[in-house]
């Protein structure tokens, strides 16, 4: 038995999704910059992906530049705009709770000889939009915040971010990474005022290598990869065809169901949250219900390291994640358990779980079964 | 011209009548050395010497990097060789060498020649004087210089002709296979898989035995101990790991022992199945990567009482390092980088703030004792289940 519950780290990929992708690369495999048919055909699937992706947002189809995932996306965002307003300023703010593929850049600008301002979060960690409003500047020329946060499924107050940033400075980019609240949260960024908003492919149960960055009309962004001026010159580079009708399929399948997906995703965090907090030594971090994003808890379990934990798991075939997948591969203490105010041991006790609209109640059940068993157990041993 | 090396040992040399069989062993491994390097290579053994021809061309880097991890190779001189067409053709065809070898020419030399077979027209002294002299001439920059030159040119007459400029240190020690096997205790420390290293040059063939505590250790932990086999196995050739979990028989001292005895305890269960896996293996002694009062279990008191649980002799060739010694030797063999990747080892996870660093062992083995009969079962089911890791040998491009 396999119950899978790191649905944040990545996604099955659709089997509808896998099947487009294997015709793609085995028939319909031509260069959609090639003049002939073969070529058009790889075009037809990009022009229909685009079509879907630029509904599901309700943005235009010119606004959508696909790329290689979330990682490129943000990183897109970031430089391009920060380098594409240079001349206006140098000032730039993000969160002290941003994924890697966001803070790492932001840390590349100030290396660069930006200045940069890093807003706290509380412990839920929400940022505060008057921090926001006091940090904004004549100068300030790009303002990037997550929409979920992928370790504690915080849902940051991007629209009010977005008014308020416009109306202080009317020159800065507001830029937003969905990558964990797409397909899961509905979100239009005309509508709410966003400029820039990254999304990847692999979270939403699309191909891995598949994204898009959405760049409102009018907003200057440097490309950051030339070449031979693919995606009307924002991203060079032959498209990736595959990926991209893939994302396309899974996009349409996230967002044309979300209401139904987000009561279901809901009603199992209620379960799962109910039961962890039913067990003795278990910690809820970050909002736990639906204030919160509804496929992400993040529990800790006092005394027993995260790693213990997961692994202790993954014997029964229950797969989480400890802190955030994307830099378990290093040692370190996560900068966002340690910005809502978790401290020493915690720190290192903190497993997420991440559900999927495949995920059941079965599952969930089992889940928090194998956790009462084995959190008694492995409290019990421990460094003394 | 052919592309060849000339590969030197030095103790082997003195082995008076088991000579052969170190030299035939040490033939054995320079062909498995190369067996994953591109070209094809005749390996021969003319007087005291291993010979490597290289059948067309080859990439000498390639091949001295794979020659270099060989034990029992003190230098390696990778040289030119022909075949006798008389003296002129010689003559060029070292003028032509020294062209290619070396970029500026403005070096003091000495030519080195010597007759392994005596029937050649000239004697080594004309040899070097009539070299010299064509040197000379092709390159007027050059000079002679017989006491100190800052390039020794050798010329070796055999049935064919080699010539050579450089020589390469190899790693010295014995080749593998000629002493004997040793049972490793490997983790994913930086020590244990440096003494495996020292105890193959010595020409100790090895296998190993790690111990696994899942879900306390990771399978990356694991992966981790066995990039390490790999890595130690492109010196000392194929390895037999022996993957033991260990995860029941650490609970159960932890449920029992005081905890400050915890590690020395399990160090001692650790020597007792290294040894059941060193009688299977044929291994003659066990090795661990221990140097004294590097922890606690490290101690002279504590290695007294781990070594009363071995049965076999314990090698412990790290005994007398620095840290920072072992770092310097693990950087120099490849292994440093994958030591320290942050997957946890069996032997940190449970150990205690405080443990003993003066065990008694009548202490010790007092507590021991009520580890019970059925503890017994344990070790042997750990024994019995372990799972066996082929590491194949040879070069890890890791």
């Amino acid at each position: 038995m396999e119950i899978y519950l790191d649905n944040s780290a990545t996604t099955r990929c659709l089997p509808e999704a896998a099947e487009v992708m294997t015709r793609i690369l085995t028939e319909d495999y031509g260069n959609p910059s090639s003049l002939h048919n073969k070529g058009l055909a790889g075009e037809n699937y990009i022009r229909h992906a685009r079509e879907t992706v630029a509904k599901s947002i309700k943005a235009k189809e010119k606004e959508i530049v696909f790329t290689s995932g979330g990682t490129e996306s943000n990183n897109l965002a970031i430089f391009g705009a920060a380098r594409a307003n240079r001349r206006t300023g140098m000032h730039v703010i993000t969160t002290a709770v941003e994924h890697p593929s966001v803070a790492n850049p932001f840390g590349a600008l100030a290396d660069e000889g930006y200045d940069v301002t890093y807003l706290p979060v509380d412990r839920k960690g929400v940022v505060d939009c008057e921090m926001l409003r006091e940090s904004l500047r004549p100068d300030t020329v790009l303002v990037s915040m997550m929409h979920v946060n992928n370790e504690v499924g915080a849902i940051e107050p991007v629209e009010e971010a977005a008014a308020i940033v416009h109306e202080a400075a009317p020159k800065a980019v507001f830029h937003v990474d969905a990558i964990q609240s797409f397909g899961k949260l509905a979100l239009f960024p005309g509508r709410a005022g966003i400029d820039l908003l990254s999304v990847s492919g692999h979270k939403l149960h699309g191909p891995k290598g598949s994204g898009f960055l959405f760049i409102r009309e009018g907003v200057k962004v440097a490309p950051q990869i030339l070449g031979g001026g693919h995606e009307r010159l924002m991203r060079s580079g032959t498209e990736n065809v595959p990926a991209i009708a893939g994302l396309g399929v899974a996009v349409e399948f996230m967002t044309k169901n979300l209401p139904e997906h987000q009561r279901k995703l809901y009603a199992i965090k209620k379960r799962l949250v109910e039961g962890l907090e039913s067990i003795d030594g278990i910690s809820l971090n970050g909002p736990t219900g639906e204030d919160g994003a509804p496929q992400i808890v993040s529990a800790t379990v006092s005394g027993v390291r995260a790693e213990v934990m997961l692994h202790a798991l993954e014997d029964r075939g229950i797969y989480v994640s400890a802190g955030s997948a994307c830099s378990s591969h290093k040692p370190g203490i996560s900068k966002t358990l340690a910005a809502i105010g978790l401290k020493g041991d915690a720190l290192e006790q903190t497993v997420r779980f991440s559900t999927s609209v495949f995920t059941t109640e079965e599952e969930i059940d089992a889940a928090v079964a194998a956790m009462r068993d084995l959190v008694p157990m492995l409290r019990k041993y421990r460094r003394r | 011209m052919n592309q060849a090396f000339l590969v030197k040992y030095g103790e082997i040399g003195i082995k008076g009548k088991n000579r052969h069989l170190f030299e035939e062993r040490l033939v054995k491994q320079v062909e498995f050395a190369l067996k994953d390097v591109d070209g094809i290579f005749k390996v021969t053994r003319p007087q005291g010497r291993v010979f490597v021809e290289a059948q067309g061309p080859v990439d000498k880097t390639e091949v001295l990097d794979a020659l270099t991890k060989v034990f029992g190779v003190t230098a390696i001189a990778p040289c030119t060789y022909i075949e006798d067409t008389g003296f002129d053709d010689l003559a060029k065809a070292v003028v032509d060498y020294v062209g290619e070898e070396f970029a500026g020419k403005d070096f003091t030399f000495k030519v080195n020649a010597r007759r392994a077979r005596k029937n050649y027209p000239m004697d080594s002294m004309e040899i070097n004087a009539a070299i010299g002299e064509k040197l000379l001439d092709a390159y007027p920059t050059l000079k002679v210089d017989v006491h100190n030159p800052e390039v020794m040119l050798h010329i070796e007459i055999r049935e064919k002709i080699n010539f050579y400029a450089s020589e390469i240190p190899g790693p010295g020690g014995m080749p593998v296979g000629t002493n004997g096997k040793a049972e490793l205790l490997l983790s994913g420390g930086i020590d244990s898989p440096v003494a495996g290293y020292m105890v193959a040059k010595r020409g100790v063939t090895i296998d190993a035995v790690y111990f696994h505590a899942p879900p306390y250790t990771s399978e990356r932990a694991k992966q981790k101990v066995v990039d390490l086999a790999k890595l130690i196995s492109g010196y000392s050739g194929p390895m037999r790991l022996h993957v033991v979990n260990f995860t029941d028989i650490q609970l159960k001292i932890y449920d029992t022992c005081p905890h400050e005895e915890l590690t020395i305890i399990m160090r001692r269960y650790m020597m007792k199945i290294a040894g059941h896996f060193a009688k299977a293996d044929g291994a003659l002694g066990l090795v661990t990567g221990e140097s004294i009062g590097q922890v606690a279990s490290q101690t002279m008191q504590s290695l007294l009482v781990t070594d009363n649980a071995a049965t076999l002799p314990v090698y412990r060739p790290l005994i007398g390092f620095d840290k920072s010694e072992i770092v310097d030797i693990a950087k120099r063999i490849g292994t440093y980088e994958t030591s320290i990747l942050p997957y946890e080892d069996c032997c940190t996870i449970f150990v205690a703030r405080h443990p003993v660093t003066k065990p008694n062992l009548k202490i010790i083995k007092a507590s021991e004792a009520r580890l019970g009969k059925s503890f017994e079962d344990l070790v042997e089911q750990a024994v019995s289940e372990a799972e066996l890791v082929r590491i194949p040998g040879g070069i890890s491009r890791k």
